[in-house]
């Protein structure tokens, strides 16, 4: 079966706010509650996704225009495989990586260059605890560029 | 097995070799860690060469003559003068003169030999050496260890505790920038979230306060005699409220005291971190049940309920400090990740332990072991045997 809506996300369409849809995944709800208030906000359609399982089923029925994903879910490598995915089947979608892991806890993407950041594909990487400021200033320079 | 290094240094090669002949298969026993060390051997013939050869590899013993031509073993001590931390230096003195073993002592040495000694002698000295060596560095890996999981703990703590802090940043960041909009009431959940963060962040402190309490109790706490059934009683009490809520019902299934030598609040923290888990992760309309029992002098505590079960592969590391298991079913519900690793700590006070019998969707069971120190003579009959047939009638 052809995945037709693979192919329109190709181009996202950048200038229509409506048609703005953004794939939110992560297990901390109070995450998940703020960065959806925010998106919202931004005029953000959004889809919530509090696993890395219940993110596959969503890009199942949409295919975001932008993806906000946290690192560690139900395993610690599980936003990375969400990543994966994403770029697999929407290679057009950026990605916003979260995470609260720091240099303390043995990642420190702070440290990484630009070639070891392709390898988590992400497309921006942002540190807990995210301000409204920083996420509206990643999605204006994705997208409004 | 341990193997520590022996260097010889001696300018006679026939004791040279006659040290190396006593020690060459001499296995040392180590009381207390279950330890056995072995030797390996290498000689100098001159102090300048002694001293090359424990700047380049230090060996754990040195036995040092102290007559050598060139630089003497006194001269070598003053030169070693402590650089070499662990190894340990038996002096042999040549006249079994008193005075050059207590300098040799006073500038270092762990212990001396007089010439002649006997092979016996010689072994004695070296093993009381070894043992030395082979206890300190068990107890350096004891201490590295404990470093590496108190580090772990603090990581893992500081986690912790900025979680809370995050997420109420973020909730006022969201009203700094009315996301909502400008009408107070639009923030409401914004508010109760971070309240019930706040909440939580005083649970966590708490629990750690109570899990440090436990972990620097000495073996002189003050046991009473404490009957177990009242305890569980105002505990499900305490519950009651919540259950009803939820819709559940909770059972004890025990009339009669239970009496054991105990400290009331630390069964009172057992049953509540039990008997709460029991009802924050049922399903509404489930059960608890509360066992009570006494098997010699093992009294058990045993909470089951009807919840969703555990997955096999989390109950190992379910008594470890910070672990929540996270399922589809309790993503809501509130805990710090300690109640359990406090039970475990108060059940080992008891020489007792926690095991942990859970079903995948059917409900979990935690059964606590605690043993009686001073058990009655006829077990629950207390103060007349009265009182011990009505419960079982």
């Amino acid at each position: 079966m052809p995945d037709t809506t693979a192919h329109d996300v190709k181009e996202p369409q950048v200038n229509s706010l409506a048609q703005r849809l953004v794939l939110i995944a992560d297990d901390d709800p109070d995450f998940l509650f703020q960065h959806s208030t925010v998106f919202k906000s931004l005029g953000f359609e959004v889809v919530e996704a509090a696993s890395r399982a219940e993110a596959i089923e969503q890009l199942d029925r949409h295919a975001p225009t932008l993806a906000v994903v946290d690192l560690m879910m139900e395993e610690s490598d599980s936003g990375f495989a969400l990543c994966h995915e994403i770029k697999k089947r929407y290679p057009a979608t950026p990605i916003i990586v979260v995470t609260s892991a720091s240099a303390l806890t043995g990642y420190d993407f702070e440290s990484l260059r630009g070639d070891q950041r392709t390898w988590i594909q992400a497309d921006a990487v942002l540190a807990k605890p995210i301000r409204f400021d920083q996420l509206a200033g990643q999605v204006s320079r994705l997208f409004d560029r | 097995m341990e193997t520590l290094r022996v260097l010889v240094a001696d300018d006679e090669q026939g004791m040279r070799l006659g040290v190396r002949r006593v020690l060459r298969d001499l296995r040392i026993e180590v009381p207390d860690i279950d330890a056995i060390a072995e030797l390996e051997i290498d000689e100098a013939d001159c102090g300048e060469s002694a001293l090359e050869k424990i700047a380049r590899h230090t060996p754990d013993i040195l036995i040092l003559d102290h007559k050598m031509p060139g630089i003497s073993g006194l001269d070598v001590l003053d030169r070693i003068n402590g650089k070499y931390g662990d190894m340990l230096t038996i002096m042999i003195t040549a006249y079994a003169s008193i005075e050059t073993a207590v300098r040799a002592v006073k500038r270092g040495a762990y212990d001396f030999l007089a010439k002649p000694f006997t092979p016996d002698e010689l072994r004695n000295t070296v093993k009381k050496a070894a043992v030395r060596i082979v206890l300190a560095k068990q107890a350096r890996r004891l201490a590295d260890e404990r470093n590496k999981v108190r580090l772990q703990f603090m990581r893992t703590l500081s986690h912790e505790l900025q979680a809370p802090l995050n997420a109420i940043d973020g909730y006022l960041d969201l009203i700094k920038n009315r996301t909502q909009g400008t009408t107070l009431d639009a923030y409401n959940e914004v508010v109760d979230r971070s309240q019930d963060r706040i909440a939580g962040m005083r649970r966590l402190i708490h629990d750690l306060l109570q899990m440090t309490t436990m972990e620097s109790k000495s073996r002189n706490r003050e046991l009473a005699r404490v009957d177990v059934t009242k305890v569980a009683r105002d505990t499900i009490e305490m519950f009651q409220h919540q259950a009803d809520g939820l819709g559940l019902s909770i059972h004890l299934h025990r009339e009669g005291p239970l009496v054991m030598n105990a400290v009331e609040d630390e069964l009172q923290i057992i049953l509540q971190n039990l008997i709460s888990n029991a009802v924050k992760y049922n399903r509404s309309g489930g059960q608890v049940h509360v066992n009570l029992d006494r098997n010699g002098t093992t009294i058990s505590l045993g909470v089951s309920d009807t919840g969703w079960g555990l997955p096999p592969t989390a109950l190992d590391r379910l008594c470890d400090e910070f672990v929540r298991i996270k399922t589809p079913h309790n993503r809501d519900v509130p805990g710090t990740g300690l109640g359990l690793s406090i039970v475990k700590k108060i059940a080992r006070l008891y020489s007792g332990d926690i095991l942990i019998d859970s079903e995948w969707e059917v409900g979990s069971k935690f059964t606590v072991l605690l043993k009686d120190n001073q058990p009655e003579p006829c077990p629950d009959a207390q103060p007349a045997p009265a009182p011990c047939l009505a419960a079982r009638a």
